[in-house]
């Protein structure tokens, strides 16, 4: 059989593909369940849902659910169970974990008549629909909430989609700035990188060589140390405005604010970015033979027209391979915006990373990163049919 | 021998700001790592240049942080993982990558966009969403926490540099050579053993040089996957960076940078001996 070559080419790459369905693409899967499966509530209630489900949500709940819900919050406080369970009603609704934290510790121990009166007593809000409406909520087993909230939406206490209130609309707003942020960084590598590239390609020897060093040199070198780098260099006691100071460009008490915002963002990734642009439009610039561009002048284009119509159009394909794999890469990016971002110069990996290793939303976490690779997705479409993702080289 | 036009003034101002412009580029890429350099010989605890060293006085400057690094075991141990894990998955990666890129290579191969787009989607997939899934799905399997799950998490993200660099290597690799080696007899193994891996073996040695430094470089699945057992060198630069930036982190990243320049200058000495 592995006389056949299609079949003997094919055989090579079954154990990487294998490799990577182990190591790569069932991670992805586990994340997509994780991102609409959360049975945690579902097993800690099983009581207190069923009845949530036969309740409409508009008649004032019978006291079989506060009876039943009373019991079982009792039940998973003794087991120490019942943060968990408050924590994921929390997050479908603010202030639900408090209130049932209260409720739980107040009814401890007691048998009251009616349970409905106890629980109103402990806390008001049980009297009102909406925190039941919040049980039943993160009491679905396979749930789209994480991705609603993932786009700024949720749930209504009668099932219907709507916005978010104004103050917690983030994650399509920080989206939103990542894109923006990418594309604007793409533009300064490209605004950048192409007058290098372009001397790289045509300078006399020895400088190609030596002004490809220097864009090498930090394409080998670590992000996280070239990301550091730039604090030393942004920062208020820094190279820069040492440097700024010096040459009486700005006062000692109005040294500039550079790093732990925006800007600091843009310069470092634009830096740690730059050498995947050069590289690929590089080598199409070796391409183009120097006779077009005296051809061009020889019938008369000053330089000008000759850049315009004969020489910038022939680069194009290499602008579009730099390009997109700057943007594409940008979107992603973590490290940078951690080290010198601050508060304002966050992405949206910076976030999911806040929900996987501090508020333990993992749900979340892992709805907005399917949002966020959709988002690399379709970049990743337009770069197969623009250039060709066989092409991807780095030489 | 070209027989340019004699150079208006305007071409000359042009090719002067063109110059220029591209030496600020220059400066703009290197100075960052450049800076990193004296500042990591610091003699005050700081990470700004005192006016001792603006002075070239020489008691400015010592060695202090790099003996601190050399003697601190949290270094140490860091150094230790960073090999293992990146020494293990720079070797699955570069086994597995050069045996797809060879498949990949192969004028028969079938279905070549799809599978080509599948081994390079690590590659291109933001590191946040991959240290993710490995988070959850090596929790499940008992990965997590071990140095197994974190260099199976490795070598998965380095494969794509493999294939990229021994896919441009074979490129330029003359299967004539293996139909001639076939045609007198030898094994296909034996070809590729003997006549094709010796040719394109500079390629893959950048490969594998490529998977490493990334393994080296990374910090985010040895957060999420990793224990404080796992540590590695960038896991432990980044939480020093996280609490207090200190010359001892800074003499770390100006080893680091002499290890990337070392990396540099071979690979660019491979490429000239590569099958062209």
């Amino acid at each position: 059989m592995l006389s056949n070559p299609r079949v003997r080419a094919g055989a090579l790459t079954l154990p990487l593909i294998a490799f990577l369905g182990v190591t790569f693409i069932a991670p992805l899967g586990a994340m997509l369940w994780r991102s609409v499966h959360e049975p945690l509530v579902a097993d800690a209630l099983p009581q207190t849902l069923a009845l949530l489900e036969a309740w409409d949500g508009l008649a004032a709940p019978p006291e079989a659910l506060y009876r039943t819900a009373a019991g079982e919050f009792q039940q998973l406080q003794a087991s120490r169970a019942l943060g968990g369970v408050a924590t994921r009603v929390n997050r479908v609704q603010g202030g639900s974990r408090s209130i049932i934290m209260r409720t739980a510790r107040e009814l401890r121990g007691t048998a009251p008549a009616s349970w409905r009166e106890a629980m109103i007593a402990a806390h008001p809000a049980w009297g009102e629909a909406a925190i039941w409406g919040a049980i039943r909520r993160a009491g679905e087993r396979y749930t789209i909430r994480h991705y609603l909230n993932a786009l700024d939406l949720k749930q209504d206490i009668q099932g219907r989609i709507v916005a978010q209130p104004q103050e917690q609309r983030i994650y399509l707003k920080l989206l939103g700035n990542t894109l923006a942020a990418s594309a604007a960084i793409t533009l300064i590598c490209l605004a950048l990188g192409y007058p290098l590239a372009y001397l790289i390609a045509n300078a006399k020897p020895p400088w190609p060589n030596l002004l490809l060093l220097a864009v090498l040199l930090p394409f080998w070198s670590s992000l996280l140390v070239r990301s550091m780098s730039w604090i030393v260099m942004l920062q208020k006691e820094g190279v820069v405005n040492d440097l700024l100071v010096a040459l009486g460009l700005v006062a000692e008490d109005g040294r500039l604010i550079m790093v732990y915002n925006m800007i600091g963002t843009m310069v470092t990734m634009t830096q740690l970015l730059l050498p995947f642009l050069i590289l690929p439009l590089c080598a199409v610039m070796h391409g183009i033979p120097p006779l077009h561009l005296r051809a061009a002048a020889s019938l008369g284009a000053n330089p000008r027209q000759a850049f315009l119509h004969v020489y910038w159009p022939q680069t194009l394909p290499g602008v579009a391979a730099g390009s997109l794999l700057v943007f594409i890469l940008a979107i992603g990016y973590y490290i940078a915006p951690a080290l010198v971002g601050g508060r304002t110069g966050q992405f949206i990996s910076n976030l999911i990373a806040y929900h996987m290793q501090y508020s333990l939303n993992w749900g979340l976490a892992a709805a907005l990163n399917f949002v966020l690779l959709v988002c690399v997705l379709v970049i990743l479409v337009a770069y197969n049919r623009l250039v060709g993702i066989e092409r991807l080289r780095f030489d | 021998m070209r027989d340019k036009p004699p150079a208006t003034f305007g071409d000359r101002l042009g090719r002067v700001c063109l110059v220029a412009f591209c030496a600020a580029v220059v400066v703009f890429l290197i100075l960052p790592m450049l800076v990193l350099v004296p500042l990591s010989f610091n003699a005050a605890p700081h990470f700004t240049f005192t006016e001792g060293m603006l002075r070239l006085d020489p008691d400015a400057y010592s060695l202090r942080w790099y003996r601190t690094v050399l003697e601190d075991d949290s270094w140490l141990r860091a150094v230790r993982n960073s090999l293992i894990i990146g020494l293990a998955a720079t070797t699955i990666a570069t086994v597995l990558g050069t045996l797809a890129a060879l498949g990949l290579a192969s004028p028969h191969m079938p279905g070549r966009g799809v599978v080509t787009s599948l081994l390079i989607s690590p590659l291109i997939t933001p590191i946040i969403i991959s240290a993710a899934g490995m988070a959850f799905f090596f929790g499940d399997i008992g990965l997590a926490q071990t140095h197994a799950g974190l260099i199976f998490g490795h070598a998965a993200l380095c494969t794509p540099f493999v294939i990229i660099t021994v896919t441009a290597t074979l490129s330029n690799y003359n299967l004539n050579l293996n139909r001639a080696a076939a045609s007198l007899g030898a094994h296909p193994v034996t070809t590729f053993l003997h006549v094709q891996l010796p040719l394109i073996a500079p390629g893959v040695i950048s490969g594998a040089l490529f998977a490493f430094v990334i393994s080296l470089d990374e910090v985010i699945v040895v957060t999420f996957v990793g224990s404080l057992d796992q540590r590695t060198i960038p896991r432990r630069m980044w939480s020093g960076v996280q609490e207090h930036l200190n010359p001892e982190i800074l003499a770390v990243a100006t080893l680091l940078t002499l290890f990337a320049a070392l990396v540099l200058i071979t690979v660019q000495w491979l490429r000239r001996r590569g099958v062209h």
